[in-house]
């Protein structure tokens, strides 16, 4: 039943793909692109899964569109060099039924290690893109991209950005297609791609890259919106809306479809103005089209490269678009006002290993979760950290390297004992597992320490092959880590309770100073999770405490000095404990009935 | 320029803003969901942008609600919000020059010390009331979470905020009380409807 409501960019898409006939969805989940899946799944007759990393949830898409249905892969912008293996193949191969590959980019890096601009992955791929400018378009390009999908018989990509990801706005549903299953027919000179075949594939996506164009130049979402001026601004997916308010009436060629670019309509429409400009975020992809044509385009010049755009931004970039239409006044910034970071929350898991592995002066190769932000003082304990999985592959060749380097000075090779890697249950059945096999093959003797806390909680508790439950709540089989461990060759496993600051110290010292791989299980679920874990709150015992302050380097925001005085804040305590394992005046101690204040 | 108080927000042809502060995980994106599907079901054109993820995690979170005849940008320009709805006091300070002049503030009166000030490294300003009302005259203070609690829930602050908002905008209390219902989980929707009647109670008391 078409309806009309707010929906996220994010709600819109998986609504988009669900009335486009789309049965199968894969993704493994990453900010901004996470709720796509989790509404998919919860649609009528659909199959949606969590897959242990984007390259999985790819492949198990083309597999899906092999067999004849209409499919979805949605990740982050990092999660596509994950799957960037597959990307390149699939456009070879081509679609039975349609595939749409989604890639959110989180320009300003709201939760992310980079800003890359995927759009180049479309075009280093030859895929058509497509990029929405709000909720409505999501959902419309979405069902556009499936037919577009098989008329072409390629891939697609739909490129949205977090400010289309997390923005509402209202969507006119249409009426659902009933797409057709297509029948399993075997072709194995189009789906394997030996030499020989890939060979004659080639060219194939050569020559649909050309009809592509033709029909980007036609595709009716292309929007060419004649204003008034002799300037025309070409942009594409959330800027578009800067540009309408930063430069009310100028003309604006809007892009939906970004690859192939439409050079014949942007030539013909821009040809018509005496200055042409770019807007976009991020890279100068457009920009570059549009130069190449000879149209000479101001764009990067002025538009910041780095960051996300907004209307100041824009309009500052080319006051001379904005004519009678001023920034508003606003009061000053108020300056000096004590920052804000996220941090770990009250009895987090993470804190009592975390501190733990910083008391022991290790050197932490860490990995991408909450875990990260330990990175702050004042536990400061992380040491480096470059993308999902890298923990223990970095840590693995930190090691060999401080070997090397100690072997060659013919000191003491101590130093190499302090390389510890961490990572998250979920990112370690992402991108772990392989390193794991490397320490053991290559025979690293460093620790990696696994923070199990059942879930994959930055994202918002998604549950992942080591949880034993699917996306769509089905009871499932769950890795054993233990075991996987050990069948990797790795001897020494061990499991520890990361509230218990004893047996981390004494099991990680041991296992540090091993000249052996060695794998230690920090295991205890989310707290945010798992409520009935939480425990009466501690409190500062007054005649005891010193204030000397040593509790506080667990930085928990249970924690409080005021004044001079140290104190617990009961509604914000967990009960964890570790605070009172760290004092060494006895001054901490569980609350009772009736409670110390 | 707008005066507040005088025309109802929504009386006009352009583009207005709204801006909800406060620390994750205390519920700016409710109240920012709840507030734009008022003003959807009123007939507006809205859009809302939203901080999911890393920025979650007891981090200053900020949501927009923009609404009008027809809406480009999702985000609030410095000086563009007609208010400023915060549920921390640290954050009604970092936020306010988001407001147009005129425009109008309302905060819960709940502090919540980042960790530099629980460190004691940071010194959490204790004048925020007073620094607030001299840049905007006018602002509103209250106990949200005290006013939430005899409400049923004090987890439902953000909705009294909602309320207190409420009379300034042009969708009557049945538009609102229908939203709440149709948004809010139902174990949880006594309080959040007690929780917005006694905000908009106070906003009334002080017209």
């Amino acid at each position: 039943m078409p309806e009309r409501r707010l929906m996220t960019g994010n709600e819109a898409i998986a609504l988009g793909a669900h009335h486009a006939g789309a049965l199968f969805a894969s993704a493994y989940p990453g900010t901004p692109s996470t709720e796509i899946l989790e509404f998919f799944s919860r649609l009528d007759g659909v199959y949606g899964e969590w897959a242990p990393n984007e390259k999985v949830a790819l492949e198990a898409a083309i597999g899906a569109c092999i067999g004849g249905v209409r499919s979805l892969a949605a990740m982050k912008h990092v999660g596509l060099n994950v799957a960037a293996d597959p990307w390149f193949t699939a456009p070879y191969i081509g679609v039975s039924g349609g595939l749409l590959v989604v890639s959110a980019d989180d320009p300003e890096m709201h939760s992310s290690q980079n800003e890359q601009d995927n759009r180049y992955y479309a075009k280093a791929a030859k895929v058509p893109m497509l990029e929405p400018a709000d909720s409505q378009e999501a959902y419309d390009l979405t069902r556009e991209a499936y037919r577009m999908s098989e008329r072409f018989d390629t891939p697609v990509l739909l490129r949205v950005t977090t400010r289309v990801c997390h923005s509402r706005s209202i969507v006119q549903t249409r009426e659902p297609e009933r797409a057709e299953t297509r029948p399993y027919e075997k072709n194995e000179v189009k789906r394997v791609m030996i030499p020989g075949h890939a060979r004659l594939r080639h060219p194939v996506m050569v020559e649909r890259l050309a009809r592509m164009e033709e029909f980007s130049s036609e595709f009716p979402y292309q929007r060419a919106e004649r204003g008034a001026g002799d300037a025309v601004v070409v942009t594409s997916g959330i800027a578009y809306q800067y540009v309408k308010e930063a430069f009310p009436g100028v003309s604006i060629l809007k892009l939906a479809m970004t690859n192939p670019l439409p050079r014949g309509l942007i030539s013909e429409f821009c040809e018509q103005f005496k200055d042409v400009y770019v807007v976009e975020e991020l890279e100068p992809y457009l920009e570059e089209g549009v130069a190449a044509l000879g149209l000479w385009p101001r764009g990067k010049d002025s538009v910041p490269r780095v960051g996300e755009l907004n209307v100041d931004n824009v309009r500052s970039a080319f006051p001379e678009l904005a004519g009678p239409n001023p920034a508003p006044e606003h009061l000053p910034e108020i300056e000096g006002l004590p920052a804000r970071p996220p941090i770990l929350c009250a009895g987090c898991p993470h804190r009592g290993i975390m501190y733990s592995l910083a008391r022991l002066k290790a050197i932490i190769a860490g990995d991408i979760g909450c875990y990260t932000l330990s990175v702050l003082p004042p536990l400061s304990a992380h040491d480096c950290q470059v993308c999902m999985g890298a923990s223990i592959t970095m840590g693995h060749g930190l090691e060999k390297a401080l070997e090397l380097a100690a072997g060659e000075s013919e000191e003491e090779g101590a130093s190499s004992h302090r390389v510890v890697s961490v990572l998250g249950d979920s990112t370690f059945f992402h991108s772990g597992v392989t390193g794991l096999m490397e320490m053991a093959y290559n025979q690293g003797r460093f620790t990696v320490v696994i923070l199990d806390n059942r879930t994959t909680a930055m994202t918002g508790f998604q549950d992942h092959p080591g949880t034993g439950i699917t996306l769509q709540k089905d009871h499932s089989v769950s890795v054993d880590m233990e075991m996987l461990a050990r069948s990797l060759g790795i001897k020494n496993v061990r499991v520890v309770d990361p509230y218990d600051l004893g047996e981390c110290r004494a099991v990680l010292e041991e296992e540090m100073n091993r000249d052996a791989p060695s794998v230690v299980i920090s295991r205890r679920a989310c707290v945010l999770r798992d409520k009935a874990a939480r425990r009466a709150a501690y409190a500062v015992i007054r005649e005891a405490c010193n204030d000397c302050g040593l509790c506080l380097g667990i930085a928990c925001p249970a924690l409080v000095k005021r004044g001079d005085e140290i104190m617990i804040l009961p509604d914000t305590c967990t009960g964890c404990g570790v605070c009172a394992q760290v004092c060494r005046h006895e001054a901490i101690k569980p609350g009772q009935e009736g409670g110390i204040q | 320029m707008t005066s507040a108080g005088r025309k109802k927000m929504g009386e006009h042809e352009s583009t207005r803003s709204l801006v909800l502060a406060g620390v994750g995980g205390q519920g700016t994106i409710t109240a920012a969901n709840l507030l734009a599907n008022a003003l959807v079901a009123h007939g507006y054109d809205v859009k809302t942008s939203e901080v999911h993820g890393m920025a979650q995690r007891g981090g200053s979170v900020i949501s927009m609600v923009r609404y009008g005849p027809l809406v480009a940008s999702p985000l609030v320009p410095r000086g563009g919000a007609d208010a400023l709805v915060s549920t921390e006091l640290l954050e009604t300070l970092r936020y306010v020059d988001f407001l147009v002049p005129g425009g109008t503030v309302i905060s819960s009166r709940a502090r919540v010390d980042p960790l530099s000030v629980l460190q004691g490294a940071a010194a959490y300003p204790e004048d925020v009331e007073e620094r607030v009302l001299k840049l905007v005259p006018g602002s509103i203070f209250v106990d949200a979470a005290d006013i939430a609690a005899k409400a049923g829930d004090s987890r439902a602050a953000n909705t009294v905020l909602l309320g207190i908002l409420s009379p300034q905008l042009v969708v009557d209390e049945e538009e609102w009380l229908e939203v709440i219902e149709r948004h809010v989980p139902d174990k949880a929707l006594d309080a959040n409807r007690n929780a917005f009647l006694a905000g908009r109670g106070i906003a009334k008391e002080r017209q």
